[in-house]
């Protein structure tokens, strides 16, 4: 048995180099054995082959129907897995690299191990009946994991939940932002990947059966089990993936195979793809020198696989929708980078992920995040700001601050979350609202939309002008309280995920022994920094109703706000999210995972700022807060680098998920001329990364664009854009969401 | 050379001068190379037809700060723009309308390591002393007509003390980059353009020539100051027409963007 894989290994590892990762599911050491680090431009690339664009325009028809309706189709009869639907295909005759989720293309699968619910009100936003019988499994027979956290929940988090003070907590749909190793499909072949699973097994029986023991002894039988599952789906196409992929076109095949697993079993808030395009150059570049593939063909492959990721679906109900706004599914892949031994890890195959969004225009996903780091070589540097100047389409991430942390083989769940690939994974636990936190802090745990008590305990502010020291003292306390309900609420969530919604094909793709982190994170930092910086440098009076509650403040006097590289409005924000993240960290989290937060809201930021009232910052009741760690709208008003440089402030050591900056810049803001522009953009992106930013998504639009695309949506299908870690197309966008992303800042020449 | 000028040159750098800004930004592409730190000064004595920013003519508009403030705030954007590229620039109004106050930003930047720019319209030129030129990298110098009686009618001022200041310019070997304002029905005579082209190519030191469109964007910032907007009933030029003006400084010899 060992002697027949040897063999296969010989033939399809023929030409590779490097030893270690041979002998262990090693991929980092494979890559950096045998890629190539790539310093050109951009010149040598290749546009759309007459299959690709046929193929993609077939499919372009069906945009605009999935448009109108909300959905294109659903399977209303069949739960989702790895072997639940038969093959589908686009145009089985013209496709390089098949496999889709259901049997059809744009046709959704229902995933009710997350929740019933989630499910049945999926489909009754689309007027479509769920078909009794499958509703009576998952409502008599099988218990999901949106009904387990429910039995666990406490009063107090339902209070905070219905306050919208602790929302878009995964608790209704599948947490996601798993990464699966999906390239050791390709490098090993699923047979050496059980075979492995099968000796982290081995170990465990050793082990006295404790709770942890059973649970991970319970894991690895699922995820060899879904391993299994992998090869049949994979066999129902005709392929054999118990072996080691042979050439190019089998490495994306396997690759995708592994990811489509995943994605047929999981609705996952964000199903990341991980760090693929260098490790695939490696198969790429080895048929390019031999000689079975030339560019068209290579970018053929690279298209075609893209394709297949921008297609992928899920049913998600309208509150869902509200919250993550344009049906994002964050298929992220992180490009570019630095090894730790100084190479770049940019490879021809980088450009070519790039390059899709030229051959096929602009898109959303996969969300193509590019790991900046102002060492990258000029060539790729520039093609990078080129593609934003002409896509608005990449977010840019700081490969210098991750790489120290979690190593050079890292990729991004979700929008800005960093994780070593296969060795680590994080419980997804959404945001808390420290806008509203603060207004708690005034109203002694009142909510000031309701006047309902939902914080006990803490104590009213009486006084007629708020003082700061008592403001502050108070807000710690507030601040106590949520991050004890917080940690609380995640813990009984992933208790629960993983054990009704376990993503056990994700699972099998990691380590046994993965690092976990608890991911939490902060919504409305810049509303609660400027409306604590007017209470310290400005007079703010209090405006209370007949019951006593505080419902509006009067602010008069000048006061710094954050967004203008002011230190006296920053160091409000840093000091925030340092004290956060020491209050979290208070509360021990499930499974021993390490605290981190973020700074990142995706489109929530409008749905925060609906369930929070008048702020001290004068922003009005229901007002949108601005995305992620950016400023208030409009409030930075010393041009983009100066809101940048005070985002860089927050440091990245006490918010490890991630710190998120949205930039719009129009075309005219960057220069006169199109070729000043490009070294300009990535003059910026240089300097923000070099002044400690984390995060940057570019938008390079005009104003006028956007208003044209809201009133001619026809015309604009693809006009794709930047909102808060992830890219949407500005077209499914709700009408709300669409003004408030024009009523952001745009960095423009005067 | 004027009273204030003069005493700039007994001034050691790094003690402060008052001046009256408008305010800063930081910019890319559009007030020199890269991202540069920006100051506005306040206090303008041209009087544009096409002027775009009416808030920045009266210096009692503006606010008093120290140079040595505005210094340390741009030592804020050292590494950015180290690492962007791009440098600093003293836009306005009219920055010579305080030379004293701009030599001393100009020096307090270079001092910082950044490149300095200087924005200006020419016309006091003459305040512009040995030592404030010596701090200075790059000028953005506007010539707003080569016909003199239009450019008084355009500007409110006269011409010459531009091209005075235009081959002072040219005999220190200052770098320059020439900026044309495209007005249909005003400067966009063939003789007018050629003009400003010949005289530029003729000096040696303009490295680009930034061919402006003009555009109505502050029309309602001359609403909001209850001033007429002199050329709200003039056209914006057409692709075609820019297209044209390019082609007439190219046709010098210049590089044009």
């Amino acid at each position: 048995m060992t002697t027949i894989t040897q063999d296969t290994n010989t033939a399809a590892w023929a030409g590779l180099h490097g030893g270690a990762w041979r002998d262990e599911i090693n991929v980092r050491d494979f890559i950096q054995a045998n890629y190539a680090p790539y310093t050109g431009d951009g010149s040598f690339l290749a546009g759309a082959t007459e299959r690709t664009t046929a193929l993609w325009t077939r499919l372009g028809e069906l945009f605009p129907i999935e448009r109108e309706r909300g959905i294109y189709d659903v399977d209303v009869h069949t739960p989702a897995g790895i072997t639940a639907h038969a093959p589908g295909y686009i145009d089985r005759e013209h496709e390089l690299i098949v496999g889709l989720q259901t049997d059809a293309p744009l046709r959704r699968a229902i995933m009710p191990n997350s929740g019933w619910r989630l499910v049945a009100a999926g489909l009754a936003a689309y007027g479509i009946e769920p078909d009794p019988e499958i509703a009576k499994i998952f409502t008599r027979y099988r218990k999901t994991h949106n009904d387990g956290v429910f039995d666990a929940y406490t009063p107090q988090i339902l209070a905070a939940r219905k306050a919208g003070i602790i929302t878009g907590l995964p608790d209704a749909y599948g947490r996601g932002r798993i990464i699966g190793d999906y390239r050791r499909v390709a490098l090993y072949g699923v047979d050496r990947l059980i075979e492995a699973k099968r000796e982290e097994r081995a170990e465990l029986d050793e082990r006295w059966a404790d709770e942890a023991t059973i649970r991970l002894r319970e894991e690895l039988a699922e995820q060899v089990r879904a391993l299994g599952e992998l090869k049949e789906m994979a066999a129902s196409y005709g392929f054999d993936v118990s072996k080691p992929a042979g050439s190019a076109r089998e490495a994306i095949q396997w690759l995708y195979f592994g990811y489509l697993a995943a994605v047929k079993e999981q609705n996952g808030a964000a199903m990341s793809l991980g760090r693929a395009s260098t490790f695939l150059d490696v198969y790429l570049e080895r048929d390019l020198a031999a000689g079975t593939l030339d560019e068209s063909g290579a970018q053929e492959l690279v298209d075609d696989f893209v394709i297949k990721l921008r297609i992928v679906r899920f049913l998600r109900t309208p509150e869902y929708d509200e919250l993550f706004s344009g049906d994002p599914t964050w298929v992220t892949e992180a490009i570019g980078g630095l090894g730790s031994d100084g190479r770049p890890l940019v490879t021809r195959t980088s450009f070519r992920f790039l390059q899709t969004l030229y051959n096929l225009g602009p898109a959303p996903e996969p969300n193509l995040t590019v790991l900046w780091s102002p060492r990258l070589p000029r060539g790729f540097k520039d093609f990078c700001a080129k593609v934003s100047i002409d896509t608005s389409a990449i977010q840019y991430e700081s490969d210098d601050l991750m790489r120290p942390k979690t190593g050079d083989d890292t990729a991004i769940a979700c929008c800005v979350s960093a994780m070593a690939v296969g060795k680590q994974m994080q419980f997804f636990g959404a945001r808390v609202n420290l806008a509203k936190a603060l207004l708690y802090a005034v109203n002694g745990g009142r909510d000031e939309m309701t006047g309902a008590l939902v914080a006990p305990g803490l104590v009213p502010i009486t006084s007629e002008y708020l003082e700061y020291g008592e403001l502050d003292a108070a807000f710690d306390t507030a601040l106590d309280w949520l991050a004890e309900t917080y940690v609380h609420a995640l813990n009984v969530i992933h208790y629960m995920h993983d054990k009704y919604a376990y993503e056990r094909l994700e699972m099998a793709l990691h380590d046994r022994d993965v690092e976990r982190t608890l991911a939490c994170g902060i919504a409305g930092l810049a509303v609660a920094a400027d409306s604590l910086s007017a209470v310290k440098h400005a007079r703010v009076r209090v405006i209370r109703d007949a019951s006593g509650l505080a419902v509006d403040y009067e602010t008069t006097g000048e006061y710094p706000v954050y967004g203008n590289n002011d230190g006296r409005a920053d160091m409000i924000a840093v000091a925030l999210v340092d004290r956060f993240m020491a209050k979290i960290q208070r509360y021990p989290a499930y499974r021993s995972a390490r605290h981190t937060q973020s700074v990142l809201t995706i489109t929530s930021n409008v749905v925060y700022g609906h369930k929070t009232g008048n702020t001290p910052d004068g922003r009005r009741s229901g007002t949108p807060f601005s995305p992620g760690a950016n400023p208030m709208n409009g409030r930075d008003t010393h041009g983009l680098v100066a809101a940048a440089l005070s985002v860089a402030k927050i440091p990245y050591d006490r918010a490890e998920d991630g710190i998120s900056l949205t930039a719009t810049v129009t075309p005219g803001g960057l220069g006169r001329e199109p070729g000043e522009r490009v070294g300009n953009l990535a003059g910026i992106l240089d300097g923000y990364f070099a002044s400690g930013g984390f995060h940057m998504n570019v938008n390079v639009l005009n104003r006028a664009t956007l208003e044209d695309a809201m009133e001619h949506p026809e015309n604009y299908p693809q006009l794709t854009i930047r909102v808060s870690g992830y890219a949407v197309n500005f077209v499914r966008l709700t009408r709300e969401q669409q003004l408030d992303v024009l009523s952001r800042t745009f960095h423009e020449a005067p | 050379m004027s009273i204030e000028a003069t005493a700039t040159a007994t001034r050691p750098a790094g003690v402060p001068v008052s001046g009256a800004v408008h305010s800063w930004d930081v910019s890319t592409g559009v007030d020199g190379p890269g991202t540069r730190f920006v100051v506005f000064t306040q206090g303008c004595p041209l009087r544009c037809l096409y002027c775009h920013n009416p808030e920045t003519w009266k210096m009692r508009d503006g606010r008093r700060v120290d140079s040595t403030e505005m210094i340390a705030q741009a030592a804020q954007y050292v590494p950015f723009i180290a690492a962007s590229g791009g440098g600093a620039t003293v836009s306005g109004g009219e920055p010579l309308l305080q030379p004293a106050f701009t030599g001393a930003l100009l020096r307090g930047f270079q001092d910082l390591g950044l490149h300095t720019a200087l924005d200006t319209s020419g016309y006091l030129g003459d305040r512009a002393d040995k030592d404030l030129l010596a701090a200075t990298d790059l000028v953005l110098l506007d010539i707003k007509s080569w016909d003199r009686a239009l450019y008084k009618r355009l500007t409110s001022v006269e011409l010459h003390p531009t091209l005075v200041f235009a081959r002072r310019l040219a005999e220190l070997s200052i770098p320059v980059h020439l900026r044309f304002v495209l007005v249909p029905g005003l400067t966009d005579e063939a003789a007018n353009v050629d003009g400003v082209a010949r005289f530029a190519a003729s000096l040696g030191n303009v490295e680009r020539v930034d061919v402006l469109p003009f555009h109505k964007l502050a029309a309602g910032k001359y609403r909001t100051l209850g001033i007429p907007f002199p050329l709200a009933d003039t056209p914006t030029p057409t692709g075609p027409q820019v297209a044209q003006t390019c082609a007439r400084f190219a046709a010098a010899g210049l590089a044009v963007f």
